[in-house]
């Protein structure tokens, strides 16, 4: 065998797993927008293509008062979005204190937090039941925002740590030098470079805040106040044996597409935002 | 010391704890005062009505032990048959399969995307998609694609002749916790292989064009160079994803609706607390999980070597 027969075989080998592996991670994506587009006895044909495609499914999601979706989708923006906000306005100055500042204790704090962000959630579910209950959070939408801190918080403090200590020194030092106060070199100096960073650990917390489940399902049991996941998991049919694949679907798509369109601009970003949240500690 | 440096640095040490106490109350307030509670409840009779009026009493740990608790090893079916039982067994198995076959299959897709070839930056945002979707969203679909009679799943290894009737992929107890196990591959392999492929990265090259030139057999040089250098990072991502998975519940719960055959965990814990309303036994069973997974975590951070004095 000569080495371009060798080279061809190779290529032929690195071009079947590429397309192997796209097939892999995009198929049932697809065959999910495929099922949304179905109708009636053709939803239980497994043709890989809708015949007559109809977006009958999308319009029954926001047509039927007693699964209200677009108020679902309403209610999982507004989480979400307090979610970011919070995140991030805690996670700036606790990364300026844990990236800059050598203190005593700096070492354990910075442990606490990463120890935090391994927690199983189900270790919190009833001391948070009581507590979500105590102050009133209990079946509230935006009541959500508290639990779902003990996910994003750590993780938007643990990577803005690492951003903002990679950071140049004379940066600061210029500005203490000027006699700029603690809170001054935050605002006036880190956070203007900081956007990068922001952008990325926010998306990430947005993602996180999206697609949670556990906590939605078990702290908010009045319908209106639901967030889409538990939306999905609850979207029936007209009696117990008949489930609505194409409004599942469709609806799985709708929640789904946002994300992957924000996902893939943020490409580079979010890769060295999980990169430095997982593995360079 | 009177000098002006120490005074600075005085200041700094008293600004950097004014600026962490707004984070340090709300990880207080989310994580160790629940954690606390429930670590407290554990050891009471605790129901979702008497933690309201407090008129719950304390058992002992009559949760934990004996008869009524989690590790009942005198159950008349044996430990390993009660549900507690099952679903310690199910989660770890469900954590080993997936983790090793996700690592796996994650340093091939790595390799793969690592290698030159024309369209590489599509295949990449590719590989992120099963990542982006939700993990309701991915139950779902593939629970939809699993479908016993319907399902594309079956209409496909038909056609191929590799089956020859349909199989309840998520209801047969044979094939359930696996149909999971697959479901969670499809979703967090793109995980690792963004993990490794940045380990990859930032392998030195010389090495390579030194093997290349002595005509050492790839695999060879993938076994000998490549895998012990990206060792650590594998290492510390595979941590990463196990702990991750230990604590599962949302693709079982939603795939096989808590069935004893695949609960979790996680799974066991909210049934107890939430359908069953026993707010004690279920806190019992979340502080085991708690300390199964605390027990991890050291694990990882020993591991992964994280650098607290923040010195690079």
């Amino acid at each position: 065998m000569n080495l371009s027969t060798q080279r061809l075989l190779g290529n032929i080998g690195l071009y079947t797993l590429v397309v192997l592996i796209s097939l892999f991670c995009l198929f049932p994506f697809y065959f999910a927008i495929v099922t949304s587009l179905k109708q009636g006895t053709e939803l239980f044909s497994t043709s890989l293509w809708p015949d007559a495609p109809t977006l009958k499914n999308y319009i029954s999601l926001f047509t039927v008062p007693e699964q209200p979706f677009g108020r679902h989708i309403f209610n999982s923006l507004g989480v979400s979005f307090l979610v970011v906000v919070a995140s991030l306005l805690l996670g700036v100055t606790a990364a300026y204190a844990l990236g800059r500042i050598q203190f005593k204790g700096r070492g354990l704090l910075l442990l606490c937090v990463l120890a935090v962000s391994m927690f199983p959630q189900v270790a919190v579910l009833s001391g948070m039941f009581e507590l979500m209950q105590t102050i009133g959070f209990y079946n509230h939408w935006w009541g959500l925002t508290l639990p779902y801190m003990i996910f994003t918080l750590p993780f938007t403090v643990w990577v803005l740590t690492t951003f903002v200590r990679d950071l140049p020194k004379e940066l600061e030092e210029a500005a203490i030098m000027d006699g700029c106060t603690p809170w001054g070199i935050i605002t006036k100096v880190f956070l203007p470079v900081m956007w990068p960073a922001l952008v990325t650990t926010g998306l990430l917390a947005f993602i996180a805040a999206w697609n949670e489940f556990l906590f939605a399902l078990t702290f908010v049991l009045n319908n209106t106040d639901r967030t889409v996941p538990v939306s999905i998991s609850l979207i029936s049919g007209a009696d117990k044996y008949e489930i609505p694949w194409g409004k599942i679907m469709a609806a799985s798509v709708l929640v789904t597409l946002p994300l992957i369109v924000l996902v893939l601009a943020f490409q580079r970003k979010i890769v060295g935002g999980l990169t430095s949240g997982a593995v360079k500690g | 010391m009177t000098n002006p440096k120490s005074e600075l640095t005085r200041e700094r040490t008293r600004s950097a704890w004014l600026f962490l106490a707004p984070t340090l109350v709300v990880l207080a307030l989310v994580a160790g005062w629940p954690l606390g509670r429930t670590i407290w409840f554990s050891f009471t009779d605790a129901s979702l009505d008497s933690i309201g009026d407090s008129t719950y009493k304390l058992v002992g740990l009559s949760n934990y032990f004996g008869e009524y608790g989690v590790f009942n090893f005198a159950a008349p079916e044996g430990f390993w048959q009660t549900d507690w039982g099952m679903a310690i067994q199910n989660t770890f198995k469900f954590s080993l399969v997936s983790v090793v076959l996700e690592t796996v299959l994650g340093v091939v897709f790595a390799l793969v995307l690592n290698a030159e070839f024309k369209g590489r930056a599509l295949v990449r945002a590719a590989v992120l998609v099963p990542w982006a979707i939700p993990t309701i969203v991915s139950a779902k679909m593939w629970a939809w694609i699993m479908h016993d009679q319907f399902g594309v799943l079956n209409a496909m290894l038909r056609s191929a002749g590799i089956i020859d009737h349909n199989i309840a992929w998520t209801a047969d107890p044979a094939y359930a916790l696996w149909s999971v196990v697959l479901v969670d591959v499809w979703k967090t392999t793109p995980f690792m292989a963004l993990l490794t492929l940045a380990a990859l990265q930032m392998l030195p090259r010389d090495c390579y064009e030194a093997a290349h030139v002595d005509g050492i057999h790839p695999v060879k040089v993938f076994f000998k160079v490549t895998l012990p250098l990206i060792w650590p990072a594998l290492m510390v991502a595979v941590i990463f994803r196990l702990l991750d998975a230990l604590r599962v519940f949302d693709i079982i719960y939603v795939m096989t609706s808590n069935s004893v055959a695949t609960i979790s965990m996680s799974g066991f814990v909210r049934r107890e607390i939430v359908d069953n309303n026993y707010v004690g036994y279920g806190s019992a069973a979340s502080t085991v999980l708690f300390l199964i997974i605390g027990a991890c975590t050291l694990l990882y951070l020993k591991l992964s070597r994280v650098d607290l004095g923040g010195k690079k």
